[in-house]
C-alpha cells in the first residue's frame, strides 16, 4: 500500500507543473477542455475517426488495408452483398451467407428478447414478494452475467458434448444421445438458451428496482379496491413497470443483434451457418476468411448500424411516448 | 353503513406487541376517532379493522359478522391512506372506477356512481387529469371520493389531513363533517391531532401504547379525563399539573382546595386558571404571549412546577411579574399517584 | 397463478403461493449453478476419467496397483472368477471382450476373465495435476499476465482519464462544454462492432497491433464510466473547491487530493466494472492480437478448445481459474455493483 500511494504521489507530481502552467496560460474557464482531452482523444481516435473510416472503406474495393490504397468503386460493395436473383431465396444471393445470417439475427433476437424479458420479468416479481434472504437469491440469478462469454459458452459446451452429462442423462432414460451443437435446430436452440441463461439476471436486476420503487401502499390501496391479484398485476403493477420494461426490452433487443462471443466459442457459428450471426459475419469476411475483404465487412457493419439506429429510434419513440403518458410518480 | 365491534384485539409482529388486547363498539354511522401518541397503535389497529393485518388473537365483527377471516377486499371497508395512494397512471375518473370495475359493476352503473361522488366533492372538473397534475386538497378529495364510490360498509381515514397544510386542513376537516352528515356513514379516524380528533369526532378513543385509555365523547374527555394521560393529551394548551402539596401548603388558606384523601396531583387548565390577588398559588411569570385575542402565560408555580395560564384580551403583564393564581373547584381535576382520577374505576368505559 | 406473482405482504403463514415461489427460487438456483459446479467437479477429473461415459459427478479414477513383473501398474477390477468368488485383480490387456488378470498377490497365475465379469475399483483422486501442467505444457501463466496486465492497466487509466473527464463536465462551465457531453453520451450508441475495421486499421496504424497496449488503449474512455462518476461528483458541494481555490490550489491539486477522495465510492463502482468489462473481452482482442504469446486468457481459451482433440481436462482447469477471480468480485462486492447497476439502469 505505502509502493501504491508513492507511485500516486509520483504521478501525482509529475502533472501537477503542466497544469499549473496550463491553467495560467488558459484560465479557469477553458482548463476543462485540458481535463477531457484525454478521454475526447481516445473517443476520437477509436470511435469518431473509425465511423468515417467505414464510409471510406464500404465504397472502396480491393484487399489493402490501407484507405488511400484501395480503389474507390462507390456503391459496389452494398451490391455484391445486396444482389440476389431471386429475393425470396437465399440460396440464390450472391452472398447467402449474409442474408442467412441477417436471417438468423432476427429471429434469434425476437426469440431469445421475448423469452428473457418475460423470464427476468417473472423472476423480478418473485423476488419483489417477501421471500427471506433476497440478496442471496438476487445474486444466484445475477452470478453468470459476471462470467466471460467465452467462460459460459465453455460450460455449456462441456455439458453438451456428446459424451456430456445431457447425453448420460438421455441414455438413462433410455433415449439416445443427441449431437446438441451439430444439429441445425438444437445449435439454434441452445444459443438462446445460453444467453438467456447468461443475461437474463442483469434484466431481473433493473426490473427488480422498478418493481420495489412502486409504493407499497399502492398495493394496499388496489386491495380495499377489491382488485384480485391477476387485476393488480394487469391494471396496477405492469402498468407502473413500463417504462423499465421498455428500457430492458430495448437493450435487450440492442444486446441480441450483437451477439458474437459466446456463440462464436459456442458453436463457431455452424452447423454450416445455422448459427452465424451478423457480427460474426463481419469478423468472418473481414478478419478470418483466407482475403481478407475490408469493403465488405465495412458494407455489412454499415448495414447493422442502420439497423440498431432503428432500433434506437424506436426506443426513443416508445420510452418518450411512455414518459409522457403517465408522468413522474 | 355498519356496526364494527373489536373483541380482545392482540396483535404482535416478531417478538413485539403492539396491541394488548383492545375491547370497543362502534355504532351504526358514529364517527369514531382513534387518538394518540406515534407509535401508540393507533394505524395497526386500523389496518386490522381493514384485513391489511391479521390480529394475533382477537375478533373483528363487521354487523355483527366476524370477518377474521375475510379478506380485505371483501370486507366492505374502504380506506382513505394518508399519502392517498393514488394510482399515477390512471386519470382521476379510473382511479374512482377501478374498485367498481373489480366488482365487475356495468359501465353505466359505474360512470352515474362516479358522476354522482366526483360532484359531491367538487371533482367534476377534473375527472380526466391525473394524480399528478392535481393539488394536495384536490388529491385528498380524489381519495375520499374513491372511498365513496364504493358505498362502502365502514369508511376508514389513516391520518387524512397531516399532508396538508394548516388553512386546508381546517376547510377539509369541515368537509369531511359534511359528508360524515350527508352519508350518514360509519367512520373509523386515525390521527396524531388532538383537535381533529375533538372537532370531528361523535366518541374518542384515546389510545396508548396500544392500549386504551379512554373511549367517551370529545367532551367527556376533556371534562372527565379518567387519567392524567387523557388530561394532558386533550386540550390545547396541555392542562397544568400540580403537586396536591402545593395546595395544601397554599400562602392563602382560605378559599384554597381541600385535596381529598389520596390525592396526589391537581390538574388545572390553563384556561380555567383565574388571576386573583388571593389565590392559593403564585406564578412567577417567565414569559407572555400576545395572540391578540388572548394571552398566553408561561411561567412556574411552587418550587419549579411549571405552569400555563390563557386569559383572554390583552394583559400588562411582563416576564418577571408575579401573579396569584385562583383555582375554581369546579374545574379541579385531582388524580392520584397512580395518575388515575380519584374515584374512577380502572378500566374505561367502551 | 397469479396470486403468488402479486402478493407482497405475507399474513404469517406459508401458502401455496410462498412454497411456489420458493420451488422457483430453489429451480432457479440449481439452474444457474448446476452447470458451474458440474465444471468445477469436472476439472478435478484425470483425462482417463474425462472420457468416462457416463460421467460421475465425483471425479473418480480407477484404482491402479504395481505388480512384480511389470513395469507399470496395472488397472485393478472387482473380477468374478471361475469359481465364483469376486476378489479384486489387476488386467494386464485385454483383447476383445477378454481380459488377461492377474491376481496382484500370485502374479504368477493369468486368468483370462469376460469384461461382463468385471468392475472398475474407483476411488475419489482429484487430478489437481491439470490445475499445474496447464502452466508448464501450455504457458498459461503468460495469458494470465497478459490478462492481469491489460485489466489493471485498463482499469487505471480508465479511472483516471474517466474521472478528469467527469470532473470537468461537472464543475467546470466552458464553451462547448454540452456539445461534448452530448458527444460522449452518443458514443453509447456507436457499439464497437460496427466499427470493427476501421478501428483495426486505427490500432494498426499507430503500431499497436499485437500489443496489449492495442487492447488497452481504445477501451479505457467508457462512456457509461464518465456518466456515472459525473452523477456522483454532481453532488459534491462546489463550496469544497471553491474553499480550495481560495487557498491557491492548482485545479489539478483539486480534482487529485480533494475530487478523486470524495468520489471514491462512484470509482470503485467503476472500478469493478472495468475489471469485469476488461478481463472479459473478446472481440477485440481477437482481431488484435494474433500471436499467441500475446493471447489472453479468453482468447486461449477459446484458441485451445478449437482444436480438434480438445483436452478437456487441460481445458476445464483452465475455465475454472479464468473465472475465478470475476467470482471473488461477485463475492464480496455484490453491494457495489448491484447499486451500479440499478443507477446506471434508472437513467
Amino acid at each position: 500500500m505505502p509502493l501504491l500511494s508513492r507511485v500516486a504521489g509520483l504521478f501525482f507530481n509529475l502533472f501537477e507543473p503542466l497544469f499549473r502552467l496550463a491553467q495560467r496560460r488558459l484560465g479557469l474557464g477553458r482548463l476543462g477542455w485540458l481535463f477531457v482531452a484525454p478521454n475526447l482523444i481516445v473517443f476520437g481516435l477509436f470511435t469518431f475517426l473509425p465511423i468515417g473510416i467505414n464510409l471510406v472503406y464500404a465504397t472502396t474495393g480491393g484487399v489493402n488495408l490501407m484507405p488511400f490504397e484501395r480503389p474507390y468503386t462507390g456503391a459496389e460493395n452494398f451490391g455484391i452483398l445486396f444482389e440476389c436473383r431471386d429475393y425470396f431465396d437465399i440460396q440464390t444471393c450472391r452472398k447467402d451467407v449474409f442474408w442467412r445470417a441477417i436471417f438468423n439475427t432476427a429471429q434469434f433476437s425476437l426469440i431469445q428478447v421475448v423469452l428473457m424479458v418475460l423470464l427476468s420479468l417473472v423472476t423480478a416479481l418473485v423476488l419483489n414478494r417477501k421471500i427471506i434472504g433476497r440478496g442471496f437469491w438476487r445474486g444466484v440469478f445475477f452470478y453468470p452475467v459476471l462470467l466471460s462469454p467465452v467462460v459460459v459458452a465453455l460450460i455449456w459446451k462441456w455439458l453438451l458434448q456428446s459424451q456430456g452429462v445431457f447425453n448420460a442423462a438421455l441414455v438413462a432414460m433410455g433415449a439416445s444421445p443427441i449431437e446438441w451443437l451439430t444439429t441445425a435446430s438444437w445449435a439454434f436452440f441452445w444459443t438462446v438458451f445460453v444467453s438467456i441463461w447468461a443475461h437474463m439476471g442483469f434484466y431481473t436486476l433493473i426490473l427488480l428496482a422498478g418493481l420495489q420503487a412502486i409504493p407499497k401502499d399502492m398495493y394496499e390501496a388496489a386491495e380495499m379496491d377489491g382488485a384480485s391479484p391477476w387485476r393488480t398485476l394487469r391494471r396496477i403493477t405492469l402498468p407502473l413497470l413500463m417504462p423499465n420494461l421498455i428500457v430492458v426490452l430495448v437493450l435487450a433487443m440492442i444486446r441480441a443483434v450483437q451477439i458474437f462471443d459466446e456463440v462464436f466459442v459456442l458453436t463457431g457459428g455452424g452447423p454450416g451457418s445455422a448459427t452465424t450471426f451478423i457480427v460474426q459475419f463481419i469478423y468472418q469476411t473481414g478478419f478470418a476468411e483466407q482475403i481478407h475483404l475490408y469493403g465488405l465487412a465495412a458494407a455489412a457493419s454499415l448495414v447493422l448500424a442502420l439497423g440498431l439506429v432503428v432500433l434506437t429510434l424506436l426506443q426513443l419513440r416508445l420510452t418518450g411516448a411512455s414518459g409522457a403518458g403517465r408522468r413522474a410518480r | 353503513m355498519a356496526t364494527l365491534a373489536l373483541e380482545r384485539i392482540v396483535k404482535t409482529f416478531d417478538q413485539t406487541t403492539i396491541l394488548h388486547g383492545i375491547d370497543l363498539q362502534v355504532d351504526d354511522g358514529q364517527f369514531v376517532v382513534f387518538v394518540g401518541p406515534s407509535g401508540c397503535g393507533k394505524s395497526t389497529l386500523l389496518r386490522v379493522i381493514a384485513g391489511l393485518e391479521s390480529p394475533t388473537t382477537g375478533e373483528v365483527r363487521i354487523d355483527g359478522q366476524s370477518v377474521n377471516a375475510v379478506s380485505a377486499a371483501h370486507r366492505g371497508c374502504a380506506m382513505v391512506f394518508q399519502s392517498y395512494a393514488l394510482y399515477p397512471h390512471m386519470s382521476v375518473y379510473d382511479n374512482m372506477a377501478f374498485g367498481l370495475e373489480n366488482a365487475g359493476e356495468p359501465q353505466t352503473q359505474i360512470d352515474s356512481k362516479v358522476q354522482a361522488a366526483a360532484k359531491l366533492l367538487r371533482l367534476d372538473a377534473l375527472l380526466q387529469r391525473k394524480p399528478t397534475q392535481l393539488s394536495g386538497g384536490q388529491r385528498q378529495r380524489v381519495a375520499i371520493g374513491r372511498a365513496i364510490v364504493r358505498e362502502p360498509k365502514l369508511f376508514l381515514f389513516d391520518e387524512p389531513l397531516s399532508n396538508l397544510d394548516a388553512e386546508l386542513r381546517v376547510s377539509m376537516r369541515a368537509e369531511i363533517r359534511d359528508l360524515h352528515a350527508r352519508l350518514q356513514a360509519t367512520m373509523v379516524y386515525v390521527t396524531h391531532d388532538q383537535v381533529e380528533a375533538m372537532t370531528m369526532a361523535d366518541k374518542i378513543v384515546v389510545l396508548r401504547a396500544g392500549k386504551v385509555e379512554q373511549v367517551g365523547a370529545p367532551l367527556e374527555l376533556y371534562n372527565h379525563p379518567v387519567n392524567t394521560f387523557v388530561a394532558g393529551f386533550i386540550g390545547s394548551p396541555r392542562m397544568n399539573f400540580l403537586p396536591a402539596e402545593l395546595v395544601a401548603r397554599a400562602d392563602h388558606p382560605d378559599g384554597a382546595p381541600v385535596p381529598p384523601p389520596g390525592a396526589h396531583t391537581i390538574g388545572l387548565r390553563p384556561e380555567h386558571a383565574v388571576i386573583a390577588d388571593n389565590g392559593p398559588i403564585r406564578m412567577r411569570v417567565a414569559q407572555v404571549e400576545q395572540l391578540g385575542s388572548t394571552s398566553l402565560l408561561h411561567g412556574s408555580v411552587g418550587t419549579d412546577t411549571p405552569f400555563e395560564m390563557v386569559c383572554s384580551g390583552q394583559t400588562t403583564l411582563r416576564g418577571g411579574d408575579h401573579v396569584g393564581i385562583g383555582m375554581p373547584t369546579e374545574h379541579l381535576h385531582w388524580f392520584d399517584a397512580q395518575g388515575l382520577r380519584l374515584g374512577a374505576s380502572r378500566a374505561p368505559a367502551p | 397463478m397469479s396470486n403468488f406473482l402479486t402478493r407482497t405482504h405475507g399474513r404469517g403463514r406459508l401458502d401455496w403461493t410462498d412454497w411456489l415461489s420458493y420451488g422457483y427460487l430453489m429451480l432457479g438456483l440449481f439452474t444457474m449453478f448446476a452447470p458451474i459446479v458440474w465444471l468445477v467437479m469436472s476439472s478435478f477429473k484425470s483425462e482417463a476419467a474425462i472420457s468416462q461415459f457416463p460421467p460421475t459427478f465425483l471425479p473418480y479414477t480407477q484404482k491402479s496397483v504395481q505388480v512384480a513383473g511389470h513395469d507399470k501398474p496395472l488397472p485393478l477390477f472387482m473380477t468374478r472368477d471361475d469359481n465364483g468368488e469376486v476378489k479384486p485383480m489387476a488386467q494386464v490387456r485385454r483383447i476383445g471382450i477378454m481380459a488377461t488378470m492377474v491376481d496382484p498377490q500370485n502374479p504368477e497365475q493369468q486368468v483370462r476373465v469376460n469384461i461382463k465379469d468385471r468392475t472398475p475399483i474407483n476411488e475419489l483422486q482429484f487430478a489437481l495435476s491439470n490445475y499445474t501442467e496447464i502452466f508448464g505444457k501450455f504457458s498459461f501463466g503468460l495469458y494470465l499476465w497478459n490478462s492481469v496486465f491489460i485489466t489493471v492497466v485498463a482499469t487505471l487509466l480508465t479511472l483516471l482519464i474517466n474521472s478528469m473527464a467527469a470532473f470537468a463536465l461537472s464543475k467546470y462551465q466552458f464553451r462547448g462544454q454540452k456539445t461534448v457531453f452530448l458527444l460522449i453520451i452518443a458514443t453509447l450508441m456507436i457499439p464497437p462492432t460496427i466499427i470493427l475495421v476501421p478501428v483495426f486499421l486505427v490500432i494498426n496504424s499507430v503500431g499497436l497491433l499485437n500489443s496489449l497496449w492495442g487492447v488497452i488503449l481504445p477501451a479505457i474512455a467508457t462512456p457509461t464510466g464518465v456518466f456515472l462518476l459525473r452523477q456522483y461528483m454532481l453532488t459534491i458541494p462546489d463550496e469544497l473547491l471553491e474553499a480550495a481555490r481560495m487557498d491557491h490550489a492548482s485545479e489539478w491539486r483539486i480534482y487529485w487530493k480533494i475530487m478523486l477522495p470524495l468520489a471514491a465510492p462512484a470509482l470503485a463502482v467503476l472500478a469493478i466494472f472495468s475489471v469485469m468489462w476488461r478481463w472479459n473481452d473478446f472481440l477485440l482482442p481477437l482481431i488484435v492480437l494474433s500471436r499467441s504469446e500475446f493471447f489472453t486468457l479468453q482468447l486461449a481459451l477459446n484458441a485451445f478448445q478449437g482444436e480438434l482433440n480438445t483436452q478437456w481436462h487441460y481445458l476445464l482447469a483452465m475455465t475454472v481459474i479464468t473465472l475465478i477471480p470475476i467470482t471473488l468480485v461477485f463475492a464480496f462486492l455484490q453491494k457495489y455493483i448491484t447499486t451500479g447497476i440499478a443507477s446506471a439502469g434508472v437513467k
